[in-house]
């Protein structure tokens, strides 16, 4: 999977409603210079003529210029804006892909309905496509109003507690797209992102079937060790391993760690998941990440960290 | 200055960046960089050691850099799977910050 150069880009879309988004942009930016560059000019030459004692007659400039012009090129462009709005797609749920998205502060819940019948496949801050298909989003927030925007792919949507918008986005070529809150939302508004990954058909169908399983047990020892720390440290006061035998029932205040393994960034966006970042991530997000709902873990010693960061890992 | 330990400043760089030593560690020059989970590397070629007791010599950073828990038990710094030329470049790196 090869990063594009352009992640998170308006001006290079990768889905059809971005294409049309990005025609429309294009459009007002060339028209509007080309405006302003013919004012210019007309202002230079009625300077010039006006030096020379030349009259000029302003009736005719305001109807021509002042009322038909206008008339004219906004009747076009808003015929031309329908037209292409008209082309964008509408949110439908009639797709064999739906996806729910859930906005929280500051990171996005993801589920899929597992197409096997079984429950919902919670993930977290990263979305799977398979290229060429539309999926349906249904997005909502628990907390503050936000909007969910990958700009290569479609418009803003904005994320409202208690209702639920719909956005239907299809990604034509496999590829990482990424995306971000685009409401002020807090603290951490900024580093709120989540990504976009679409691959083949094929592909995505393999990792949902993967998604859908309970998480890895451990196969080496320092990730059995892990294992119980993670427990033995009530993590899953807030997170969910599935499968995982714990005293207490898990809980969802946090993501979901299932497979928190398989994912590309840690923090919604904030660091590339490698050992060494969940590591420092857990014993200090806040060093990463300030006002971050997660607490830090001062008691926990340099192995047992070790042995947590390989345990999270392993988590595939 | 020459490249202390023989490595590649440069390359240096992007492996700090790659193996994300900024979600613990300040390190000018590399992007979002700025945790204070561990110490600053900012002025790491002034220090008289490395993790409080090691003496600052660029064979002891690269060592330290593959494998801290070998060195110092009980370390937060976990063995990230560095290599030794990437701990060299890495140290390289860290050794021309002024």
């Amino acid at each position: 999977m090869s990063m594009p150069a352009f992640m998170q880009s308006a001006l290079h879309p990768a889905g059809a409603d971005a294409a049309v988004i990005h025609s429309l942009t294009w459009l007002l930016i060339i028209g509007a210079t080309v405006i302003l560059a013919g004012m210019m000019l007309l202002l230079a030459l009625a300077m010039r003529q006006r030096s020379q004692g030349n009259p000029i007659r302003p009736l005719r400039w305001l109807i021509g210029g002042g009322v038909l012009l206008p008339l004219v090129v906004l009747s076009a462009l808003l015929a031309w804006s329908t037209l292409q709005s008209a082309w964008l797609t509408r949110p439908s749920s009639q797709h064999a892909l739906k996806i729910a998205v859930t906005a929280k502060m500051w990171w996005w819940e993801v589920r899929y309905t597992d197409p096997a019948g079984g429950p919902d496949i919670v993930l977290a801050n990263e979305i799977r496509l398979p290229a060429g298909q539309s999926a349906y989003l249904g997005l909502s927030s628990t907390d503050v109003i936000h909007s969910f925007w990958v700009p290569a792919l479609a418009g803003k949507v904005d994320m409202l507690p208690g209702r639920l918008h719909g956005l239907t986005v299809r990604a034509d070529n496999p590829g990482i797209y990424r995306g971000q809150c685009a409401e002020y939302c807090g603290q951490q508004h900024a580093r709120m992102a989540l990504h976009v990954v679409v691959q083949t058909p094929d592909e995505f169908k393999a990792w949902l079937a993967r998604q859908a399983q309970a998480g890895a047990m451990p196969a080496s020892s320092q990730a059995l060790r892990g294992r119980d720390a993670f427990v033995a440290h009530r993590c899953t006061a807030c997170h969910t391993v599935r499968g995982l035998a714990t005293p207490a029932p898990q809980e969802t205040l946090g993501p979901d760690l299932t497979h928190i393994g398989s994912r590309l960034y840690l923090g919604a966006g904030t660091l590339r998941n490698t050992r060494g970042a969940l590591a420092g991530w857990i014993a200090d997000p806040h060093a990463s990440k300030p006002g971050v709902r997660m607490p830090a873990a001062g008691d926990i010693d340099g192995p047992t960290l070790a042995d947590i960061a390989a345990y999270l890992e392993q988590l595939q | 200055m020459p490249a202390a330990g023989g490595g590649n400043p440069q390359q240096g760089l992007r492996l700090l960046a790659q193996f994300q030593c900024g979600a613990c560690h300040q390190i000018p020059g590399v992007p979002a960089a700025r945790s204070l989970v561990g110490p600053s590397l900012a002025h790491l070629a002034q220090q008289s050691y490395i993790a409080g007791q090691f003496p600052n010599q660029p064979e002891v950073l690269v060592r330290w850099i593959v494998d801290p828990p070998a060195m110092q038990p009980g370390t937060l710094m976990p063995a990230m799977g560095v290599s030794e030329q990437q701990a060299r470049a890495m140290a390289a790196y860290l050794y021309s910050l002024p």
